[in-house]
């Protein structure tokens, strides 16, 4: 049998609502008025776009949304998603002194939606158009969080920018990858049409290499920006991965915000291979889809999964179950080539790290829908065909400057998930701003900084905090000052 | 447990706690409340010919998430006739013999101050309040604040009273006056009992953004009105001590001002209260907070060694004394305890732009724990040599004793402002030089 929706309309629209429900005028302000206005605040060094959150969050205790939204949108123009998405508890709300008062820290993620709300509700433009044009043409290569953050940066500083995007959307994971019960793809829409409306253009549809070559934007271009992303999911390598009933995560994710989520199938019995964030949000999208088991299985042990504690609570709390210490060696199927289950084999970790498989110990577990979700590749083949001189590290990311976005090419700049390997969509729309600003500086010549943020004036190397700080609990900031 | 029971001038309470004039002493149903709640007296809606109220009547002073910081109202006095009211008294001292029920009053002319003190006695209240405060409607009309603004008015107004009276007179001062010191001593030199401060104070609360009109709204209009509840505290407390120090009054004092808790309360006594009246508290949370306003007045004075709340009352006057008696040479400066500061920053910036440029964010090492959530985050340090000990970063500090002004020694003897002056004169010493 193939596999079918499981759940009616009403159910599926309660299951996959929002998870966080947006707080009211008076929560916010209430909310709003736990935050101490820190100076020098460590949430804005935790926050990679470097949004002057004390400020914002006063304006909103002031009666003034508007305002904050202002304050929001201009550091980070993906404000609206990022509240929704941001792993807020490891960024600026891991980081904000009422945690170590009160136990509890400053729900600034949903203040910053709350904000963000209030003007796409009441369809405020607060971000002016640039008075001044400078004539120069940048194409950016992908339309997700990156190229948005690149685009919305280089219009605001006068220049033409141009999307490509090969899907019939913009806004990349955030329009299509994103968890349905944590952001709706209409939010992530109105971004584009944020972007758009600062003069950007979007060319949808249109993919790099097979509708336009790069050479002919090198031409075309003064300076390109690659926000590629990451590509398909990563392959498991055993028999039977090409299925009916076997779905990459990705596409699987992808299906639910494509199509009305009463035709989204689902199995009865899902398993789910990997144990990263991606796996996660699968195991509680699944549930919620009505499947009846969900088993995500890992080779490692729980303590080493790369989900957040909080994506892994849900997913448990949603009845998730979890299968450590196992592989699966093979996909099976029935006689009518549809899934039936897998056979695995347990793991175990060697002195030196590695996995291996415990011999003796398969066994076989019925599942009539298989999810991988073990990663997505590196865009190392794409690269490679677009711009064979372009420098690529080790894992086949693109190598790039941190601070510029520069790369090995004079025009070519790189930021988001291609160039850093896969980090968060407010890593990405970070990443795409400093790249416009690298771009900024390379075709004018004039470096960009700031703008400097009145809740860090006169702090030592106050102007640096506006979105160039390292996010706390990252490796480049541990390997300065030590873990925390 | 200590006896909070008190003797102002005369009056009997159980506990120095009183309903203030106002809304909540409206009524013999609402009395009967108030004591069933345990308050220990209530000051009745000040009594006079009824008067017709206008609708809207009370604005408030909201802040940061706090209602009610401030709040004002355009209420006038009673709008119940004389008759009710004194035979509401009547009914409720019958039933509360043990309990104080004051009539507060507010008449014209002689013959009707004479007849409105007679009828307190004859209903059997324990004494009268003559209201000289209130700032807005009444003192149009020559009452009210207008009395009390001028000290030979409330002089031969509380004579008036004073000539029918046979049971204590309190009179009610207004805040709305340069020195209320001169009032008490009117209030004193014509023969009243004690004095009750502060009524309310002035005010515009807010005015309405969209409109442009002022609250309370009267159709389009608002008018100035009168200012309590918490927000006044340390005005009505600058009062009540000013009036217990002057050696010319010398009147028990039952204090009124923002008191809502037993902490407030008992600041007011060690400030030289007898009793104390609480109205806007009343107004906001209802008559059950007297509760833990008799209990914990009752567990500090326990804390203290009191065994009677009289032990208290005045204790804090003597302290106060004129700024240039104070001691020049005493010095205190901002302590950080690391182990407890949390990082935000607040101090730096509050005397960076706010005081005297002596806090450094310096590299956190070697300072302990603090904000060490964020990496390499830099914390506040005090440059104890540049502190003039103001108190400001402890105050905005928002950690507990977390910054302590800790006292240091000078090693100079004491020297006030007078001493210094006096110093000069004779050529003991040179003039300090000034702050650079
Ligand atoms: C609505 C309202 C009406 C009041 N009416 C009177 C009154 O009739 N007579 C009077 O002497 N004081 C009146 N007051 C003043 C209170 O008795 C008291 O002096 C003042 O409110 C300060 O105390 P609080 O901060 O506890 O409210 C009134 C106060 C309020 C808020
Ligand atoms: S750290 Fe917390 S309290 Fe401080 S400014 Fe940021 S949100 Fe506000
Ligand atoms: S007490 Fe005043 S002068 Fe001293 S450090 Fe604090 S704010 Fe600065
Ligand atoms: S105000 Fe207090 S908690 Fe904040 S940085 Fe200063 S000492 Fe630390």
């Amino acid at each position: 049998m193939p596999l079918s929706p499981k759940l009616g309309p009403e159910a599926l629209a309660a299951n996959l609502a929002e998870l966080h429900p947006a707080l009211t005028t008076q929560e916010a302000v209430i909310e709003a008025n736990r935050c101490l206005f820190c100076f020098d605040a460590p949430c804005i060094k935790a926050c990679p776009t470097g949004i002057d959150i004390p400020s914002f969050i006063k304006k909103i205790a002031n009666g003034n949304p508007t305002g904050a939204a202002r304050a929001i949108l201009s550091a980070n123009i993906l404000g609206a998603s990022c509240a929704r998405v941001c792993p807020t508890s490891e960024l600026c709300e891991g980081a904000c002194v009422v945690l170590d008062l009160e136990g509890d820290p400053v729900k600034i993620g949903l203040l910053q939606r709350h904000a963000t709300d209030h003007v796409h509700e009441h369809h405020l433009q607060v971000l002016k158009k640039p008075s001044a044009h400078t004539n120069r043409r940048i194409a950016v290569i992908g339309g997700g969080p990156a190229g948005l953050g690149c685009a919305a940066e280089l219009a605001q500083l006068g220049h033409q920018a141009v999307v490509f995007e090969k899907k019939p959307n913009a806004g990349g994971l955030n329009t299509y990858g994103i968890a349905y019960y944590k952001m709706k793809p209409q939010v992530s829409l109105e971004e584009v049409e944020l972007v758009k409306s600062l003069g950007v253009e979007f060319r949808c549809g249109v993919e790099v290499g097979r509708d336009v070559s790069l050479a002919q934007l090198e031409q075309e271009f003064d300076a390109v920006f690659l926000g590629l992303g990451l590509g398909a999911g990563t392959r498991l390598g055993i028999p039977g991965e090409q299925l009916p009933g076997v779905i990459d995560a990705i596409d699987f994710i992808e299906q639910i915000h494509a199509e009305p989520l009463h035709q989204v199938p689902v199995g009865e019995r899902v398993a789910v291979i990997g144990c990263g964030n991606t796996a996660i949000d699968a195991v509680t999208q699944a549930k919620r889809l009505g499947a009846q088991t969900v088993l995500a299985i890992y080779r490692r042990g729980e303590d080493d999964m790369s989900a957040y504690d909080f994506e892994y609570e849900l997913a448990k709390n949603d009845g998730g179950q979890f299968l450590f210490h196992a592989v699966p060696l093979e996909i099976l199927a029935g006689k009518d080539g549809r899934v039936t289950g897998l056979r695995l084999a347990r793991t175990q970790v060697n002195a030196a790290g590695k996995v291996g498989i415990i011999p003796g110990t398969e066994f076989v577990e019925p599942f009539d829908m298989v999810i991988k979700a073990v990663g997505q590749e590196k865009q190392a083949a794409l690269l490679k065909k677009l711009l064979p001189k372009l420098e690529l590290d080790k894992r086949g990311a693109v190598k790039y400057d941190f601070a510029t976005g520069r790369t090995n090419l004079p025009k070519i700049f790189a930021g988001g998930d291609c160039a850093n390997g896969g980090r968060e969509v407010v890593n990405a729309v970070a990443e795409g701003k400093r790249a416009a600003r690298g771009i900024h500086a390379f075709l004018s010549g004039h470096e960009v900084t700031g703008p400097v943020q009145p809740s860090r004036l006169g702090a030592k190397n106050g102007a640096a905090g506006s979105g160039f700080d390292h996010p706390i609990r990252v490796k480049e900031l541990e390997e300065e000052f030590g873990k925390p | 447990m200590a006896d909070l029971s008190i003797n102002l001038a005369g009056i009997k309470s159980p506990n120095p706690f009183w309903v203030a004039s106002g809304p909540p002493s409206n009524t013999a149903y609402q009395a009967h409340r108030a004591f069933e709640a345990g308050w220990g007296g209530v000051v009745w809606k000040t009594i006079g010919e009824p008067i017709v109220n206008v609708s809207s009547r009370y604005s408030a002073m909201n802040l940061g998430g706090v209602r009610m910081a401030g709040f004002n109202n355009i209420e006038l006095i009673s709008d119940r006739s004389p008759e009710t009211n004194f035979r509401e008294i009547a009914e409720v001292k019958k039933r509360w013999p043990n309990h104080a029920v004051i009539a507060s009053l507010m008449v014209d002319t002689r013959e009707r101050w004479h007849e409105f003190v007679k009828w307190s006695a004859d209903v059997g209240a324990d004494g009268v309040e003559l209201n000289f405060g209130c700032p807005h409607g009444m003192c149009e009309r020559g009452m009210g604040s207008a009395v009390g603004q001028q000290p030979a008015v409330t002089e031969r107004i509380v004579s008036w009273a004073m000539e029918a009276a046979t049971i204590p007179v309190i009179v009610k001062l207004t805040p709305n006056i340069t020195d209320i010191t001169y009032a008490a001593r009117a209030a004193k030199s014509a023969g009243a009992n004690a004095i009750s401060l502060i009524n309310t104070i002035n005010s515009i609360t807010q005015v309405n953004l969209d409109n442009l009109v002022p609250e309370p709204f009267v159709a389009g209009f608002s008018t100035h009105g009168g200012y309590c509840g918490p927000a006044v505290k340390p005005i009505a407390l600058n009062m009540v001590q000013s009036c217990a120090d002057d050696p010319e009054v010398q009147l028990p004092i039952s204090g009124i001002g923002g008191i809502s808790n037993w902490r407030d309360a008992a600041e007011f006594i060690a400030l030289g209260s007898t009793s104390v009246q609480v109205c806007t508290a009343i107004m906001h949370y209802g008559f059950r907070i007297v509760e833990d306003m008799v209990e914990g007045l009752n567990d500090y004075l326990d804390s203290k060694g009191f065994t009677n709340v009289a032990q208290l009352r005045g204790l804090a006057v003597p302290t106060l004394k004129k700024w240039e008696s104070l001691d020049l040479h005493y010095q205190r400066i901002a302590r950080i305890n690391y182990d407890k500061c949390i990082g935000c920053n607040l101090c730096y910036i509050a005397c960076e732009d706010g005081a005297h440029q002596c806090i450094d964010l310096v590299d956190p090492n070697g300072y302990g724990l603090g904000p060490g959530r964020v990496p390499g985050k830099p914390i506040p340090k005090v440059r104890e040599n540049d502190c003039v000990g103001c108190n400001l970063c402890s105050l905005v500090c928002p950690v507990d004793n977390c910054i302590t002004m800790t006292s240091i020694e000078t090693g100079k003897p004491r020297m006030s402002w007078t001493d210094y002056q006096a110093k000069m004169a004779r050529g003991e010493m040179m003039p300090i030089p000034p702050h650079p």
